[in-house]
């Protein structure tokens, strides 16, 4: 080991196990930290709860809004505006993709159609969609199931046109009908891509109910936010601001249920 | 039954104008029980020839034709070059799915899948999702799927091209002790002309650009073969032939700029 000018002597020494810190602990972490931070500002009113009432004021505003039923009168509103829009584009979009999917004749036809409306911010269509269906809940369902409707089409096509064409002939070679080709083969293959348009319709949704509602409603969690920024009531603002971000949370974890249930080799292939 | 392709071609047009033939003029012959490998490189039109036998392309001139097919059976099935498995199938649905589509009843599907299953040595593999297995274990299922519809002629597209080698070593043995059981005609397309010889009855040689049928060599190599048919100077002979036979094509093939 005497030391030759120019040569190196290296050695890489043995060290403890690398012990990974869960990533979900690190979150909870950073969230208790803001949480607290935030607590500590508005106890000691360095801003006015005006501006930023406490944590814990809202969350005592929150349970007196249940309490009292307030909080699940709009809650209820929301969630049936969403989830009638919701089904609506869902069943329709589903449907006209998988038939504009297999029939490349209807594709043409209807895919300009799609183009040019896709684009349009669904919000923009609530005016028409009163003057079509008058006020109350059809043309804000309407609005919805539209913005759900365009995603979910063109995810249910894409689905379609995704299917491998090897699975298609291995179908045919074993005797498989167009009919059986389309039900055990196109729609198991696109099914994945379905359900990520589901999820993109989900997201759509809530936005537009918050918006719909803050246009033109009397009940119902945008409606809440609304009035509730109007009459400077802020902890209820907050409110009905983490009522919504609950809500992303909730629909976005039961689609992800729905696809572990409907989708189980992919499911597995991630375990 | 017999199965008799006529003069047989296939022309696609070119994606900038013009024609590009595939296959021309291709007329062969599989008997009962037969074992029929063609041989070519790449680009040949061996695989476009298979998918016309298997009825999922129509040939722009001649005909294929079934001479004597026992009523109510498949004419034909295939095992593809990608072991074509749906993913969200598990194995054991995978090897119904002829049977599903053909109306056959459940506990039916049910001895055909066991039988089957055993007969390609897989058993405890029934509610694997494909993703779970081997190359060479996926290759069984897709056997085991095509025979569960019982084919007339069993269709196979170089099945073992993207194992590694010992597993498409071990797989040629296993296809071999398979047929020796079921006795099934099998049309098999290859460029491998090791598999093409050891596999074979006859061996059918393809050129490319068009592909057309250069020679067809029987392998007069006693059954049931195995691996020290390999070694057997005949067998040495034959491949011999066969390399000499598409050498030149299988340079112009490498040489080809897509």
């Amino acid at each position: 080991m005497s030391a030759e000018p120019g040569r190196r002597h290296v050695v890489y020494q043995s060290g403890p196990a690398a012990s990974p810190r869960p990533a979900w602990l690190l979150g909870a972490a950073g969230l208790a930290l803001l949480g607290l931070a935030w607590e500590v500002v508005a106890r000691l009113a360095w801003v006015p709860a005006l501006f930023l009432p406490a944590p814990t004021a809202i969350a005592a505003e929150a349970a007196r809004m249940a309490w009292s039923g307030e909080l699940w009168r709009h809650l209820i509103v929301s969630l049936g505006r969403v989830g009638a829009g919701f089904g609506l584009g869902v069943a329709a979009g589903t449907a006209l993709g998988l038939v504009l999917g297999s029939s490349p004749v209807l594709w043409a036809i209807g895919n300009p159609l799609i183009a040019a409306t896709y684009p349009i911010p669904k919000i923009a269509l609530l005016p028409l969609m009163i003057l079509w269906l008058g006020i109350g809940e059809a043309p804000k369902v309407a609005m919805i199931a539209l913005g759900v409707f365009f995603p979910v089409v063109i995810n249910a096509y894409a689905g379609v046109q995704g299917t491998d064409p090897l699975m298609v002939k291995a179908a045919r070679s074993l005797g498989a009908g167009r009919w059986h080709v389309l039900l055990k083969v196109v729609l198991p293959s696109a099914l994945p891509t379905i359900l990520a348009g589901y999820r993109l319709g989900a997201g759509i949704a809530l936005l537009l109910v918050v918006s719909a509602e803050m246009i033109n409603a009397t009940a119902g969690i945008g409606f809440l936010i609304l009035h509730s920024g109007d009459l400077m009531l802020t902890a209820k603002l907050m409110v009905g601001l983490a009522v919504l971000s609950l809500l992303g949370l909730a629909s976005a974890w039961g689609l992800r249920a729905l696809e572990a249930w409907l989708v189980p080799w992919r499911e597995d292939q991630r375990g | 039954m017999r199965v008799r392709v006529d003069a047989v071609s296939k022309v696609y047009p070119a994606p900038r104008g013009g024609e590009l033939t595939a296959l021309e003029d291709v007329s062969l012959e599989i008997g009962d029980g037969e074992f029929v490998t063609i041989l070519g490189p790449s680009g040949c039109g061996k695989s476009t020839l298979l998918q016309i036998v298997a009825g999922l392309e129509t040939p722009t001139g001649g005909r294929v034709t079934f001479e004597g097919a026992p009523p109510g059976v498949a004419l034909t099935a295939v095992v593809f070059q990608e072991h074509a498995l749906f993913p969200w199938r598990t194995v054991h649905d995978n090897v119904v799915f002829g049977l599903e589509v053909r109306g056959v009843a459940a506990a039916e599907r049910e001895a055909a899948a066991r039988r089957l299953l055993e007969l390609v040595g897989l058993d405890g593999f029934a509610d694997r999702y494909p993703h779970h297995l081997s190359g060479g274990m996926r290759q069984r299922v897709a056997i085991a799927r095509a025979l569960a519809v019982e084919p007339a002629l069993l269709l196979m597209d170089e099945l073992f091209s993207s194992l590694d080698a010992q597993s498409r070593a071990l797989m040629q043995l296993e296809l071999l002790a398979l047929w020796e059981r079921t006795r099934r005609s099998i049309l098999y397309v290859t460029h491998q002309i090791q598999e093409a010889v050891l596999l074979g009855d006859r061996v059918v040689v393809m050129t490319r650009r068009p592909g057309r049928i250069l020679a067809v060599r029987p392998v007069p190599l006693p059954r049931p073969r195995n691996e020290r048919t390999m070694l057997d100077p005949a067998f040495l002979g034959l491949v011999d032939e066969c390399w000499q036979l598409i050498k030149r094509d299988a340079r112009d093939a490498m040489a080809d700029v897509r």
